[in-house]
């Protein structure tokens, strides 16, 4: 079992400091979601294949460390609503050790 | 008005599968379904995905198991009510019910079954505060009628398919075309692409990349868009217009039958799963994605079985004095209702035996 601490912010700006595994193939979309720091149905409507832009957060932190977007993340931010230059797809982020105290604020939800 | 003893709103994998079930109880289905074609979410978001949890397929393509699944419900002749989605449940004084779509077409059956998955697929809506109030003054999400547009100006905004191939389409019908797009790249086919830059040279499209409608002005009706281009947020633009068509895509909601008087808890519609998926509404089931329940997992297998149980209490609510065993179709066999019948060969059985 290895966790790291990550912090995420979420829709109505309340900071959660959690616990996320590193050794589970975990997400952060899946994080947010095992904590139910967003209601269901809100957060990973396609399950992590981005497809859906529901898990859209802004990264606050460790921008270096974490993965390029691939063509599909890419595609996926350029139909989403409320897009920032630090935005990225929950479902695109694997938690892994390198990404221990992580910040990131979840997007807002768009109809 | 279509009569069936089960209508299924909903064309996804578990409500396809239902089909079969049903079938084996010999019970006619109608489905109805807000996309244009079955398979819901596996048809329309990840045809090509594949997925790797279905008993018995180590591998299988989404739009194929759609495939196989019409396929194996083709002997029970199923209904189909598609690209409307059902909007009123009405239930009448036997206990039955009429389910009426979008389009008003009415279904009349002693069960219905929903089965939407995450719900219906709606078109997604640019957070502009306004819009609502112009919706269908200015403001369409689909494009039903293109003569609508013709000699008019249009406004379209989004970067993928439906976006290009509307802006190609609209520009030898309307006056005058824009299409804004937040980026320089297009996702869409490099055909599309290619057309647009071809269209937008010879000034048939104005091209508007960079740049967002952050809002809509007019007295009752659209008269104009504010464009707001990036890394400017002063420098808007408004562009005069009779149409703005938003092209993003679609997304999933619960839609309508959250107006059913159904129990809704986190966005599914709560069931009976110690007995049989029915709902607070005896007749009315919910089963896959839609539903849930304690220890509710949203896997396709897990609707097959949901699909499997809900039957079997249809049967019963239908025919209250009827006895029903069930019964393996490796014994059984499978009665299609066109007169087909699939049976093991009889030494297969034999050996068994």
């Amino acid at each position: 079992m290895s966790d790291i601490k990550i912090t995420i912010i979420d829709r109505e700006g309340e900071a959660h400091v959690v616990d996320a595994p590193t050794d589970m193939n975990m997400n952060l979309m899946e994080v947010v979601r095992s904590h139910e720091l967003a209601p269901e149905g809100t957060i990973g409507i396609c399950g992590g294949m981005a497809m859906c832009a529901s898990c859209q957060c802004y990264v606050l932190s460790h921008h270096h460390l974490l993965s390029e977007k691939s063509f599909e993340e890419e595609d996926m931010l350029d139909q989403a609503f409320y897009v920032e230059d630090n935005s990225r797809l929950g479902c695109q982020i694997f938690m892994t050790k390198e990404l221990e105290g992580l910040a990131v604020k979840l997007a807002p939800e768009s109809t | 008005m279509i009569k069936t003893d089960i209508i299924i709103i909903g064309a996804g994998p578990t409500g396809l599968f239902a089909v079969f079930e049903a079938g084996l109880l010999k019970l006619k289905c109608h489905l109805i379904d807000a996309l244009p074609q079955p398979g819901g979410q596996c048809s329309e978001i990840y045809p090509k995905k594949p997925i790797y949890d279905i008993p018995g397929f180590p591998e299988v393509l989404a739009g194929d198991l759609v495939k196989n699944l019409m396929e194996q419900i083709k002997p029970f002749d199923p209904g189909f009510t598609l690209g409307e989605r059902a909007e009123t449940l009405e239930k009448l004084n036997d206990g039955s019910f009429i389910v009426t779509t979008s389009r008003g077409t009415k279904h009349h059956a002693p069960i219905v079954v929903i089965a939407g998955g995450l719900g219906s697929f709606e078109p997604r809506k640019p957070p502009i505060p306004v819009i609502g109030e112009y919706e269908d003054k200015g403001v369409e999400y689909i494009i039903r009628d293109p003569e609508v547009y013709r000699d008019k100006r249009v406004v379209i905004a989004g970067g993928g398919d439906s976006a290009l191939d509307w802006s190609i389409f609209l520009a030898d019908v309307a006056s005058e075309v824009s299409l804004v797009h937040r980026r320089k790249d297009f996702r869409g086919a490099l055909d599309s692409v290619e057309k647009v830059e071809e269209l937008s040279k010879i000034g048939k499209i104005n091209l508007i990349t960079e740049a967002e409608v952050v809002d809509l002005k007019g007295e009752g009706n659209l008269d104009s868009v504010v464009i707001r281009h990036k890394g400017q947020a002063s420098d808007e633009e408004v562009k005069v217009t009779d149409h703005f068509i938003p092209l993003f895509g679609l997304s999933p909601k619960l839609g309508p039958i959250g107006d059913w008087g159904l129990e809704i808890e986190k966005n599914a519609i709560k069931v009976d799963n110690t007995y049989d998926y029915q709902t607070n509404i005896p007749g009315v089931y919910a089963i896959g994605d839609v539903n849930t329940y304690p220890g509710k997992l949203k896997l396709i297998l897990c609707g097959f079985h949901e699909a499997a149980i809900m039957c079997q209490s249809a049967y019963q609510r239908i025919f209250p004095d009827k006895k029903y065993v069930m019964k393996y179709t490796t014994v059984s066999g499978v009665d299609g209702f066109d007169g087909s019948r699939k049976e093991a060969k009889r030494e297969v059985v034999k050996s068994i035996n």
